[in-house]
């Protein structure tokens, strides 16, 4: 057996309230490309971070053994003095500087006060040129395409003396041509000597490139694959180590809802990305939800989930938008802007609730009313008392934990700010609710709750769509499920007749099928 | 409330009260004298005006605004170049607040529509109209002759509100100025009528809210303005400015705590993707601030014009700076959507009293723009490490 390069030892990571890691082991050889795969929010990320340094020493238990000797990083600089080095799954390249900048930007080289920009440009073309690049090191970022930014990355990383490189979806946002020749570049670097982590939410790009696959799940490694024999290993073993959880009682049933006429209905939806107007985000798609229906889509992060549903709301995201839309059997033209999208009654309740969604510095109520000010005002004058009443009376519907309405949505714990959140979208009195990932980062008890809000929306006769990127959650809240991979609904399902391994089945072979 | 949240929370009311009887004692008492308070007022008309725009145009994320100092002056020298051509007041003054209210709404227009930075689309304004004040007044100074006008917008001697009571009861005028003291006990009657009627609408939805601090709050704001109107009416009555004041204020106060366009402007700064989804067109939220800072500026002219009795090509320069000043050290965020009117005139009020007491203790003018400039400084950083303590 070849020597262990790194190891983690019992490593237990809490964020307020929930525990992201609980006592992981995870060991990584010499020489070998080590795959990570989970579900997400399962934990590779927190673990990688711990690793990096990004979560410094003392704010996680357990150790890091690297080389032999035990690690106390305090921040990335300190692990990539020893050749540890992240690669990011959202690209970190600042598009108006030049290739060698961005790889030399924060390791500058030459003299602080004097940059050797002769250095840094030779020094960068050679390192592109071992990944395979024939762009020039002067070329600015923003000139190459997508498949060339990870390349430069990794070049960025080579840069940086790595001998542990860490790669989180390195193939996300690639081709299935460029995929393959990152992967391959992969398993040159393998020859030469590198160890490399890899994160994939791709199976079949992990059996191809690992020789040893740990699954994650609810924060704890649950087992370690070898894939170093003759015939790769199955995407389907994978998938049982990644979905194996017993699934009872974590969703309320829903009974006695009838499901009535179809509410919504979108046609072969064309959406075009905003700023690469050539890329389709949202592919031909076609889908109905009636009333009193909780519709499921399930895809991976960067399906194309969330532009599908901003762009039905108000053409939100995206350009050249193409496609039909009939509510209630008549075909309507929704005009660019939310508050059409509000006026025929449709609500779109945002996975990034404080990004997109809330106004942390203001109270509860001012954000429950902010979607429909004028049911509270009268000719454009809120009527305060009015306004508190209402905000009273979401807060005592869904059970939001808070002193009063008037606390800042800021100091609200995520489950509480969600239950916010899904009140003001609420309050709007929409026919059709598309609801983007409404659990994210919630505890499990604040989830059922969710849930049973859910619920009683169905029963009021509310058409739901719910995006997940959580298959239990899928299966468990689901009347009917759409796939959704690379912008293009690759199945349709009944909630009886799904289960995970059909659905992910369905997935993997759209991906392998493109 | 602890003692710690109790300072946090009035941090500027305790330093106001403070710098007060410290300048108070400095001076004497001379600081609290009804000709004291009539200058504090009458000379920082403008500051409340403009602060009162500036603050709609920061709630939208901290822009500002730096054109109004150039904006006032052209306005001015609009309505001055006007009166002096025997052109009927009232059309000065609407010209005035006119194309005040059109300079806004154009440079509301770059900054809200083709998202121009506000910074720089006002900064050339502050360029462009202070070369246009130069050509309209040709260079020099124009002055303004209008009685009225003066009277009415506060310059010259005789610019206070008369004493109606005691002409009306056939008394001959004198001390006190009955027709002050009334005003005076009614703005108290009619501030005291609110509280109740708020705090009686708490009890009834179950609002709970500190009952004795809002009594004790609505008291000592009482006996301010009881304090204020009796030492005016013992001097000449209110000055004509303080009716603009006062207005511009009240109008501002209900903008921002009653309308909807008002909540659009807290919801923009802070966070305006949400609030872009949630339906409001956050375009025209910038636009409405911007234009009616325009407006203000305008009405900020006319007052500046009425007080030096004419117009200067140099007049208005650095009001934008104590517009920004008044608002930041009254407590609005730098990154928008946080701050108040009640904040900002409690800012405006600091920054006079101190301007006023350096003034009367006879400091160099050199070191009072040391001072001033330290106040903002420690002002803004109070209040971003008290945001820190609470996370």
């Amino acid at each position: 057996m070849a020597k262990i390069l790194l190891e983690m030892k019992d490593i237990t990571k809490t964020f307020p309230g929930v525990k992201a890691l609980d006592n992981v082991n995870f060991k990584v050889e010499e020489g070998e490309i080590h795959a990570l795969v989970g579900e997400n929010g399962a934990g590779k990320s927190t673990l990688m971070n711990v690793l990096s340094g990004i979560y410094p020493y003392g704010t996680y238990e357990g150790d890091i053994i690297y080389n032999g000797n035990v690690c106390k990083f305090n921040n990335i600089k300190d692990s990539e003095k020893l050749g540890i080095v992240i690669i990011h799954q959202e690209l970190a390249l600042v598009p108006e500087m030049t290739i060698g900048e961005n790889m030399y930007l924060g390791n500058e080289c030459g003299h602080k006060f004097a940059i050797d920009w002769n250095t840094t440009y030779s020094e960068a073309d050679k390192y592109l040129k071992m990944v395979g690049l024939s762009e020039s090191s002067k070329t600015q970022v923003k000139d190459i395409g997508t498949g060339k930014q990870q390349l430069v990355e990794i070049a960025k990383a080579l840069a940086k003396n790595a001998k542990l490189l860490i790669l989180d979806e390195p193939t996300s946002s690639l081709n299935e041509e460029d995929s393959r020749a990152l992967l391959d570049l992969m398993l040159g670097f393998k020859k030469q000597g590198m160890t490399m982590i890899i994160i994939s939410h791709k199976l079949n790009e992990v059996a191809y490139v690992a020789d040893t696959i740990t699954v994650v799940r609810d924060g704890a490694t649950i087992e370690t694959i070898d894939n170093r024999g003759d015939e790769p290993v199955s995407e389907e073993r994978i998938i049982k180590g990644m979905v194996g959880r017993e699934m009872t009682n974590r969703f309320p049933k829903r009974e006695g809802v009838e499901i009535g006429s179809t509410m919504l209905e979108v046609s072969h939806w064309t959406v075009h990305h905003p700023l690469y107007p050539e890329r389709k985000v949202v592919d031909d798609v076609s889908m109905y939800v009636r009333k009193g229906e909780v519709v499921g889509i399930y895809g991976l992060m960067g399906a194309g989930r969330t532009e599908l549903a901003m762009s039905i709301f108000g053409q939100t995201y995206g350009t050249h938008i193409t496609g039909d839309m009939k509510i209630n059997g008549q075909t309507v033209k929704i005009k660019k802007g939310a508050d059409d999208a509000i006026k025929h009654k449709i609500a779109y309740v945002t996975e990034d609730r404080k990004g997109n969604g809330l106004v942390l510095s203001q109270s509860i109520k001012v954000n429950t009313s902010l979607a429909h000010l004028d049911a509270i005002s009268n000719h454009m004058v809120i009527d305060g008392d009015k306004e508190y009443a209402v905000a009273e009376e979401y807060r005592r519907k869904l059970k939001t934990k808070t002193p009063t309405v008037e606390q800042l949505v800021g100091n609200l714990s995520g489950g509480n700010q969600q239950k916010v959140l899904l009140a003001k979208w609420m309050f709007a009195e929409p026919d059709i609710m598309l609801l983007d990932e409404p659990t994210r980062g919630i505890d499990v008890g604040a989830k059922y709750e969710i849930y049973c809000i859910i619920n009683d929306l169905a029963a009021a006769g509310k058409s739901v769509v719910m995006i997940s990127s959580e298959l239990p959650e899928v299966l468990g809240m689901s009347d009917r499920i759409y796939i959704m991979n690379e912008g293009k609904f690759v199945g349709e399902m009944k909630a009886e007749d799904a289960t995970q391994e059909n659905i992910m089945a369905l997935i993997l072979q759209s991906g392998r099928g493109a | 409330m602890s003692v710690g949240a109790f300072f946090q929370k009035y941090t500027m009311v305790i330093a106001l009260v403070v710098v007060v009887i410290f300048f108070a004692i400095a001076t004497g008492g001379n600081s609290l004298m009804p000709g004291s308070i009539n200058n504090l007022i009458s000379q920082n008309g403008y500051v409340f005006v403009l602060a009162a725009g500036m603050l709609l145009c920061i709630l939208t994320g901290g822009n500002i605004d730096l054109s109004v100092g150039s904006v006032v002056c052209f306005t001015a020298a609009v309505g001055c170049v006007l009166m002096s051509n025997k052109v009927n007041m009232w059309i000065a003054v609407f010209a005035m607040l006119a194309i005040g209210l059109l300079i806004g709404a154009f440079q509301g227009f770059w900054i809200a529509k083709l998202h121009v930075p506000a910074f720089i689309a006002t900064l050339s304004g502050m360029y462009a109209f202070r070369g246009f004040s130069n050509v309209v007044l040709g260079g020099f100074r124009v002055d303004i002759t209008n009685e009225q006008f003066l009277f009415l917008f506060g310059g010259g001697r005789d610019c206070y509100i008369p004493d109606f009571i005691r002409q009306w009861a056939g008394m001959e005028s004198g001390k006190p100025n009955l027709t002050c003291v009334a005003i005076g006990g009614i703005a108290i009657l009619v501030y005291v009528l609110m509280t109740l009627r708020k705090i009686h609408v708490q009890k009834k939805l179950n609002i709970h809210q500190s009952i004795p601090g809002q009594i004790i709050t609505t008291a000592l704001i009482s006996v301010v303005i009881g304090f204020i109107t009796w030492q005016l009416a013992n001097l000449r009555g209110f000055p004509t400015v303080l009716i603009w004041i006062a207005l511009v204020l009240g109008i501002y106060q209900y903008i921002t705590t009653k309308t909807a366009i008002g909540r659009h402007l807290y919801a923009v700064g802070g966070n305006e993707k949400a609030t872009a989804l949630s339906g409001v067109k956050t375009r025209n939220v910038y636009w409405f601030a911007y234009a009616s800072i325009g407006l203000m500026a305008g009405l900020a002219g006319i007052l500046t014009a009425a007080r030096a009795k004419g117009i200067d090509p140099v007049y208005g320069e650095g009001y934008e700076m104590d517009a920004i000043a008044s608002c930041f050290i009254g407590g609005a965020s730098a990154y928008g959507g946080i701050g108040k009117v009640s904040g900002m005139i409690i800012g405006a009020v600091l920054m006079g009293v101190i301007n006023q007491g350096m003034n009367m203790v006879g400091i160099d003018s050199n070191l009072q723009k040391v001072v001033k400039g330290l106040v903002l400084l420690g002002a803004v950083v109070f209040d971003v490490l008290s945001k820190r303590q609470k996370q």
